[in-house]
């Protein structure tokens, strides 16, 4: 089930300079509600992009495709399953536990979104 | 006391807003080709095929025509395309990418080239009536398709390439009546073992 999440609420008229500083520094805290701040740390960016090309993941095929740890991958992962961006399914193929990931259509959503974001960002600083 | 000069903070280099928004842009689209690589070789279709060679192989090797054996061999070939295309194709559509867009593309692009120079060599070979250098150089061409379109794949698809190499190899150097055993390793048991492989841990 969909649940409101005030990580991606879009709010067009918010200022441009705002906007520019988020992709300037995207580690500071200012980083404003509508550049989602949920898909703009790097792990989860590459967790909903990787995503959106397959139909599922499992939680070893996205630890190698990231190079990532164990740990990082399982925190930034639960985020996104709390924000119903990605939905995680546990099985056991034979005795091994078996983790499966794949995008919700909130998720995708956010991606085109934060896709749309950066190309304005592009369009505006070379226009401006 | 000396002057020290105008004070100057610290100040970092302003950092191009379009450089780092562009910067973002290409790890989506870089992550979402390595995630599509995943998907790009059809476990499944390899399996399927490396059945259908094991067939051609018991059969081509009870041939004593070498015209006839030559046409088993084709028309496993184009068994083989039959089964790879719409076993690919399906799993593209499967992973929401098309076979002939991004990495799908790069691999036919980079597999198409020593598959037509092993149909040109097959041409000359027949006509030169050296029949016996088929096998050796079916499956190094053949396994070098699978290298260099393996190449942006994941690593266990250049492997594969490399072990029909050897194979190739070293059927180029054997005598000519082990052809269809080497054929039966490389097509058949090499292709059969690999795309199970690709099939349980790449997406089926």
């Amino acid at each position: 089930m969909s649940r409101p999440s005030t990580a991606h609420q879009v709010r067009p008229q918010r200022s441009r300079e705002a906007s520019l500083e988020a992709v300037r520094n995207p580690a500071r805290e200012t980083v404003p509600a509508d550049l989602d701040r949920l898909i703009h740390e790097r792990i989860r960016l590459g967790i909903v992009s990787a995503l959106a090309v397959n139909r599922s993941l499992t939680f070893n095929e996205l630890k190698a495709l990231l190079k990532t740890t164990d740990g990082n991958l399982s925190v930034h992962a639960r985020k996104l399953e709390e924000a119903d961006y990605i939905v995680c399914t546990k099985s056991f193929d034979g005795r091994l536990p078996k983790t499966q990931y794949r995008l919700a259509a909130a998720g995708r959503r956010a991606l085109e979104r934060y896709l749309n974001h950066m190309e304005a960002l592009i369009r505006a600083t070379r226009e401006g | 006391m000396a002057n020290p000069g105008p004070l100057r903070s610290p100040q970092r280099e302003p950092i191009p807003i379009d450089t780092r928004a562009a910067d973002h842009l290409r790890y989506i689209r870089e992550t979402m080709e390595s995630a599509a690589e995943f998907t790009a070789v059809p476990g499944w279709g390899g399996v399927g095929m490396g059945v259908t060679a094991l067939v051609a192989a018991i059969i081509a090797s009870r041939q004593t025509n070498p015209r006839i054996w030559l046409a088993i061999w084709l028309v496993e070939a184009f068994v083989a395309v039959a089964i790879a295309a719409p076993t690919a194709a399906t799993k593209a559509h499967r992973a929401n990418s098309a076979l002939f867009s991004g990495p799908g593309r790069k691999f036919v692009l980079s597999f198409a080239p020593p598959i037509v120079v092993g149909g040109l060599l097959t041409f000359a070979l027949y006509h030169a009536g050296i029949l016996g250098a088929l096998p050796g150089v079916w499956l190094l061409l053949y396994g070098t398709a699978i290298v260099t379109g393996g190449a942006f794949s994941v690593r266990v698809v250049p492997v594969m390439g490399l072990c029909l190499m050897l194979l190739g190899t070293a059927a180029l150097f054997a005598p000519a009546n082990w052809g269809d055993a080497f054929m039966a390793g490389g097509f058949g048991i090499v292709q059969i073992g690999f795309g199970w492989w690709i099939a349980r841990h790449y997406g089926g």
